[in-house]
């Protein structure tokens, strides 16, 4: 069975960053959503230059990116596209000058590798607390995208919300992280989500449409990666990218 | 004052240094329609999201301890097509407030939504079907006050006079105040029982036949407007 950890817990992980991003599609954060990731990357390289586990360097510096995402939202002087596409992007830079060369490819694009049971019902149960909080505050994110106002009228902490959102975004890429790398994690958050924005119609096809599309993407990926020696990563974000260009087909009414 | 169910007194709002509301006064007797007109930029939309506080202020709001309010925004922040239909909303909205399903069928039936257009996605909605969904939104939780910015902007006359009628129809069975922004003259004289004109100072307030008189219209939509910034204006970030 432990051959077939990794591949559990790509799946798992494939419906929290199914869920995750449809609101993010909905909230029009393709690119911050896209690039947000790359902020993994100097942390990761940090960690690797200090011997410390990976992942709390790169859980750290996506924690920073959260707040940071927040803060510039918050803020009405500073433009945010362009705000969050120069400093995402300078993450790279910087990562790539920090991450020891050896270890970049799979930073940047992920790797495979065996993982212990541990590991496994951490990530499972962590890819659960994100689709909990997806469910559990959907009503809520609905509010706030659809009319700021309203939602405030109606309650809603938009601030706090908005925190809690980014925060729990950054969970969703670390959790991706292993075996989509830097560059591709953001990828497998949209790309679904975008796909199954065209092809559904109400709120929870939505959800499960990207969700679906997030999981036979990665296990497709990972089959295809197997068979051929492909690397998981690149394989699984293409077969999304395939599935985003069919939807495409759906002629509207 | 007895039988008022808002009061404000010598309300300024300001962002930085640019006044968009200059002491302003007055107050709503309930169950009143209150019309508020004047040129764009004239500070409408920011006095309502101030009476709904949503913005800081100087001076004095007074609502009535037992006011609900509901509200109609001029328009939605979300782009139209998204996979989201008007259950989903009204659904969001019930949730939060913790409201039975069955509020959510009583407001739909009361603007007149069939099931079929409550699970059509809002972007193939039509206006007039929108815009009722925005009231029935605005009507879940049971408002005694609503406040409605632009109700008609984007709708054709037909649409226009239904939602009309509809808050008239409100007006009577429930005794709902409304103050809403209007670019329509013949709205006002037909539907509001006060106006008030604004042009970042009260130019007038009373009955819509004794108010709006020549010299206060001219003076409405003449001369100030042009000295305005138009920052009041939404931002919405892309």
């Amino acid at each position: 069975m432990p051959e077939f950890y990794p591949l559990i817990l790509a799946l798992f992980v494939a419906v929290a960053t199914g869920f995750m991003g449809s609101f993010a599609l909905m909230r029009r954060m393709t690119l911050a959503g896209d690039t947000m990731s790359h902020i993994a990357l100097p942390g990761l390289g940090v960690a690797l230059l200090w011997n410390i586990n990976p992942v709390i360097g790169a859980a750290t510096a996506l924690a920073i990116g959260a707040v940071l995402i927040w803060k510039i939202e918050e803020s009405a002087d500073l433009p945010t596209e362009t705000t969050i596409g120069v400093i995402f992007s300078a993450a790279i830079a910087i990562g790539a000058l920090v991450t020891p060369s050896e270890d970049i490819i799979e930073a940047l694009f992920g790797g495979g590798g065996a993982i212990s049971l541990t590991t496994l019902i951490i990530y499972i149960a962590l890819s659960l607390a994100v689709m909990l909080f997806v469910l559990q505050f959907r009503n809520q994110l609905v509010l706030t995208l659809f009319n700021t106002d309203l939602a405030r009228t109606t309650g809603v902490k938009i601030s706090r919300l908005n925190l809690l959102y980014y925060l729990m975004f950054a969970l969703t890429l670390i959790l991706g992280l292993r075996f989509l790398g830097t560059l591709l994690v953001g990828a497998l958050v949209i790309v679904p989500a975008a796909a199954a924005k065209q092809l559904t119609e109400t709120l929870s096809n939505f959800l499960i449409v990207s969700a679906a599309v997030s999981m036979v993407s990665v296990a497709l990926g990972y089959f295809l990666a197997y068979i051929y020696d492909f690397q998981v990563g690149p394989t699984v974000i293409s077969i999304a990218a395939g599935f985003f260009l069919l939807s495409l087909l759906k002629k509207h009414r | 004052m007895e039988g008022d169910i808002l009061t404000v007194q010598n309300l300024t709002v300001a962002f930085g240094d640019l006044t968009i509301l200059k002491n302003l006064s007055f107050e709503v007797k309930r169950g009143e329609v209150v019309a508020i007109i004047g040129p764009n930029g004239s500070g409408k939309t920011v006095f309502l999201k101030t009476l709904l506080g949503l913005i800081p202020y100087r001076g004095i709001i007074t609502w009535d301890p037992n006011v609900k309010l509901g509200y109609v925004p001029q328009k939605i922040d979300a782009d139209r097509h998204l996979p989201i239909n008007l259950h989903n909303l009204f659904e969001a909205k019930a949730h939060t407030l913790a409201l039975p399903h069955k509020d959510i069928v009583e407001v739909s039936h009361v603007v007149g939504l069939t099931p079929v257009m409550l699970q059509t996605p809002i972007g193939h909605l039509s206006g007039g079907q929108f815009q009722k969904g925005l009231i029935a939104f605005a009507l879940l939780g049971a408002p005694n006050v609503i406040l409605f910015d632009e109700p008609t902007a984007s709708l054709d006359e037909l649409s226009e006079e239904h939602v009309y009628d509809l808050m008239h129809q409100l007006q009577d069975d429930r005794g709902i105040t409304f103050i809403l922004v209007s670019h329509d003259l013949s709205v006002v004289y037909q539907y509001a029982s006060k106006v008030l004109c604004l042009n970042k100072e009260k130019i007038c307030y009373g009955l819509p036949k004794e108010a709006l008189t020549p010299e206060v219209l001219s003076e409405l939509y003449a001369a100030p407007h042009k000295f305005f910034h138009h920052s009041q204006d939404h931002h919405h970030h892309a």
